[in-house]
Parts: structure tokens; sequence; C-alpha cells
């Protein structure tokens, strides 16, 4: 009687949290180490006990000792359990999320392509079809216009370099990759917006395979006439080249639109940004006339301008030049 | 079991295989005393790595030992110093080739990421980080014909360099090609090499023409 009081007593005042039975997480110890290690010591004093109770010692002692350790070791322990129940889940939705959004499997199939496709659809980009009568077939396939955005890429800091241009708060590389994938996929967009007012069959990624392939014109284009100074060989390239590439992709999305008005308004839209984007390219990255940069004032021009474009007078002879040329072949 | 006893293997089918035991990795025992050896020990090791890949680039055969221990040290070194002699190539003497290096940092890593995602794309079996080192590496020969452009313009620049210039790094451009072509394209399905090879042709040629049209000031 007797004795268990006194064992009661010192089990309380061993105990932190006087003698309830309820474990309070306030009080729990978080600098009790790795709940490995509080197994470990449980285990070891557990051994102890029982050594020590073979031995013949009082059992209450080591009861008292035994859940004394127990009580510690638990709370450490379900601290550990908590965080790291927290961790993983945590983990598991960061690692789905994770696989939802940056899956590039989610491409794969646009890339699933042959050789022998990529180049007979090159090849194709240049003919026009002749059945406007019935929906035209796209390949919504992204491998061959995205190689092809890049070699125009490639063509065109070939023109800027040769050119001369100089791009004071820029650089030609991003000048370059700016404009070819502005162009792709703002015209690619814009395109399947009208579409849509339009009525016409077709999705986001026939769209961007179709301007795609049509920019081999382009390259074409640009990689003779930056090579070979010629005006008028410029002009016939873009009539012949881009006007092929151009009329392929006229009709295919007439083909695939009902209503004459509807198929007028994505063919004249398409077609002028088409060339206009060819005229541009050439213009904007090539050596205009020689002699042209003698003339240049160095110090005193404003940030951020193309040396090649900034004489109005220069840009004037360009822009009559065209018109009259333009009205001569008309 | 009477049925059982009869259990045979006819003559005519042979039954034959390997049985290769893996060769055991490092032991645990030899993992923990890599960190109390000496750290020149530790540099050593490394860039004797790095010195086996980069003569894995000089001889391209097919070894599996580029792809399968990958690291990143050779190409960061290789485009560093790329971007570092690419500077003050501008025509302007105002620009302070600030643009050049980021251009051609930029220019090599954005590349190799978009090499990467098309072939893993078009089906390839390389790792990301193992394609990532095959290409840093085989830059190499394009670094090299940077250093002897540099070299040949410091003795002029008339049409003779020009000429040198544009044999020097047409012949670095095919090395360079071809040499991570030995490695990036057996990863491929075999009808579709062309794929894979054709961005990698336009990476070096880019890279190439920058090397090729760099004059100094």
């Amino acid at each position: 009687s007797g004795a268990p009081a006194a064992e009661w007593g010192g089990f309380e005042d061993n105990m932190q949290s006087g003698g309830s039975a309820v474990i309070d997480m306030e009080n729990m110890d978080d600098t009790s180490g790795s709940s490995f290690e509080d197994m470990g010591e449980m285990h070891q004093r557990m051994k102890e006990e029982e050594e020590e109770e073979a031995e013949g010692e009082a059992g209450a002692g080591e009861e008292e000792d035994g859940e004394f350790l127990g009580m510690k070791g638990l709370r450490g322990q379900l601290g550990r359990q908590v965080a790291d129940q927290m961790w993983q889940v945590g983990k598991r939705q960061a690692s789905r999320a994770f696989s939802l959004y940056a899956n590039i499997d989610i491409l794969r199939p646009y890339f699933d392509v042959e050789p022998v496709q990529v180049r007979a659809r090159l090849l194709e980009s240049m003919i026009p079809v002749k059945m406007i009568n019935f929906p035209q077939k796209i390949a919504g396939e992204l491998y061959g216009p995205l190689m092809l955005v890049f070699t125009l890429v490639a063509i065109l800091l070939h023109g800027m370099k040769t050119s001369d241009t100089i791009i004071r708060e820029g650089t030609l590389m991003g000048t370059a990759i700016g404009t070819c994938f502005g162009y792709w996929l703002g015209v690619s967009s814009f395109m399947y917006f009208l579409a849509y007012l339009c009525n016409a069959q077709i999705t986001m990624v026939q769209m961007l395979s179709l301007l795609g392939y049509g920019l081999f014109g382009h390259c074409i284009t640009l990689f003779v006439t930056y090579n070979i100074h010629f005006h008028s060989l410029f002009y016939i390239f873009w009539l012949v080249v881009g006007g092929l590439s151009t009329l392929r992709m006229v009709a295919v999305l007439v083909s695939r639109t009902v209503g004459h008005t509807q198929r007028l308004i994505l063919c004249g839209t398409l077609a002028a940004l088409h060339m206009l984007f060819l005229l541009y390219l050439h213009f904007a990255y090539h050596k205009v006339v020689e002699g042209i940069l003698d003339t240049l004032e160095g110090p005193n021009m404003p940030p951020f301008q193309r040396v090649a474009r900034d004489i109005p007078v220069v840009s004037n002879a360009v822009l009559n030049t065209t018109a009259k040329t333009i009205a001569l072949t008309l | 079991f009477p049925g059982l006893a009869d259990v045979s293997i006819s003559q005519d089918i042979p039954v034959e295989g390997e049985i290769t035991v893996p060769v055991g990795s490092h032991s645990p025992d030899e993992d923990y005393s890599t960190l109390d050896e000496p750290v020149k020990d530790t540099i050593m090791r490394d860039l004797k790595a790095v010195g086996k890949k980069f003569v894995h680039v000089m001889y391209p055969k097919k070894s599996s030992a580029l792809l399968r221990d990958w690291d990143l040290w050779g190409p960061l070194v290789l485009c560093v110093s790329l971007a570092l002699m690419l500077q003050g190539g501008s025509a302007d003497s105002k620009d302070d080739g600030g643009p050049q290096f980021a251009e051609v940092f930029v220019i090599i890593w954005f590349g190799a990421v978009v090499i990467t995602l098309n072939s893993k794309l078009l089906g390839g079996t390389i790792s990301f980080f193992q394609s990532l080192c095959v290409l840093g590496y085989c830059v190499m020969p394009l670094t090299v014909a940077m250093l002897v452009c540099r070299l040949v313009l410091l003795a002029g620049a008339g049409t003779i360099s020009f000429i040198i210039r544009l044999i020097v790094v047409g012949a670095m451009f095919g090395w360079s090609t071809l040499a991570s072509t030995a490695f990036l394209a057996d990863s491929q399905p075999p009808n579709r090499k062309a794929l894979v090879v054709y961005p990698i042709f336009l990476f070096y040629f880019v890279i190439s023409w920058m090397i090729l049209t760099f004059t100094p000031q």
C-alpha cells in the first residue's frame, strides 16, 4: 500500500503531462532524435530490464522506467510519423502535377513521322491542289514545321550578318528567333481564330502544320536571294515560289470552308500575310544598296534601330520601286 | 507420382543460354571511403573522367563510356571558353561584348535542350542528361577551330585567311557532327536516324557560322 503509492507518486513526478492518459502533443519532445534511436533505446532498455528482472530486482521500478521511455519514444515517433506522412503526401501531389503538365509524351504523337513522309510533305507543300470541293487531308505533324522554323532562323542569321545589320539593344539571335517563331505561332493562332469565325474545319495543330510547311518556300527563296543579290531575281522567286506555297495553303483552307465570303476572308488574309512576310524578311535583313551605310551618322543615332533601314529616302525609294514593279506585273 | 518419373528433355531441343552475373559495383565500404580521401584524389578522378571523354570525342568509336557516366563539366568549360573567344566580334565598337557571351551560351544550351527533346520525342532511348553531355562534348572540335581562327586572324584578315578559316571550320564542323551522330543516332530506331541527325547538323552549323563570321576589333 505504501510502496505502490510511492511508486505512483514517483511515476507522476517523472511524467510531464501530470498523469493524464491523453498524450499532450504540446509537450512533445522535439529533440528526441530519430525514432530509430528511440526504438533502439527502448529495445536496449527493455533488454536491460529483462536482465535486471532476471537478476531479481523490483519490477515496479523497471516498469516505471520502461513506460517512461515508452512515452518519450512514442512522442518522438508520433512527431516523426506526422512529418513523414505530410512529406509523402506533398511528394505524391507534386509528382502527380509534374507528370501531368511536364509530360513530353503529350507531344509524342505529333512527332511520329518517317523521313520519307517529311520529304513527301515538303515537296507537296509547293504543289497546289486542284480539288477544292472535297476537304483535303492535313497531317497534324509538328516535326517538319519545327525544323523548318529553325532552318529559317539559321538563314535569317546568315542574311543579317552578311548585310551588316546592327541591332543595338538586342541580339541578332534573339531577333531572328523572335521573328520566325512569332510569325509561326502568331499567324497560326490568328488564322485559327479567323477559321473559327468562318466555320472552317481545321484544328490548331493542323493550322500550325500547314503554315509551318508553307515556310518551306520562304526558306528556299531567302536562301537563294540572300546570296545572290539581284532584285529582279528576288521578285521572281517571291512570286513563283512564295506564290506556289501560298496557293497550296489557300487551296487546302478553301477546301475546308463553306461559303464564298468566308472563303474570301480566310484566303485573302492568309495570302496577304504570307507574301508580305517574305517581302519583309527580304528587305529588313538584306543589304539594300551598297553605299547607303556611308551616309549614316554614327554617334547621333537613337538606340534600337537597324542601320540599313533608317534612312527614309532609301526606304521610300525601295517602296516606290516595289510598287512600280507590282503595278507593272499586274 | 508415376507420370513425373518420365520427365526428360528431348535430345532435339538444346537447352542453352548464358548466365552472366553482373559485375558488382563498388561495395558499400568503397563508397564510404571516398569521403575520407584527400581532395586531390577526388579532383584527379573527375579530371581523368573528363579527359577520357575528350579522347572519346577525338576518336569517335562506339563506346558506351561517354553515355554511361555523363557529366557536364566538359560542356561547361567548352561553352564558356567558346563564348569568351567569340566576344568582341561585333562591328560596333560601342558594344561591350555583353550580348555576345550570353548569346553563345544560350544558343548552345538551348539548342542542346531542343535536340534532346526532339530525339526523345522521336522515340530515343537515351536519357536527357546523357544527350546533353554528348552534344556538349562534341563542341570540342569547334572550340579548337575557334582557337585556330583567332590565331589565323592575328596574322591578317585577307582572302587567304578566310579560305584557311573556311577549310578549318568546315572540317571541324563535319567532325563534330559525325562524332555526335556516332553516339546519338544509335539510340534511335534505325529508319529515323535522319530525323535526329538534321537538327544536330543545323545546331553545329549555326555554331560554325558564328565562328566563321567572327571578326575581331
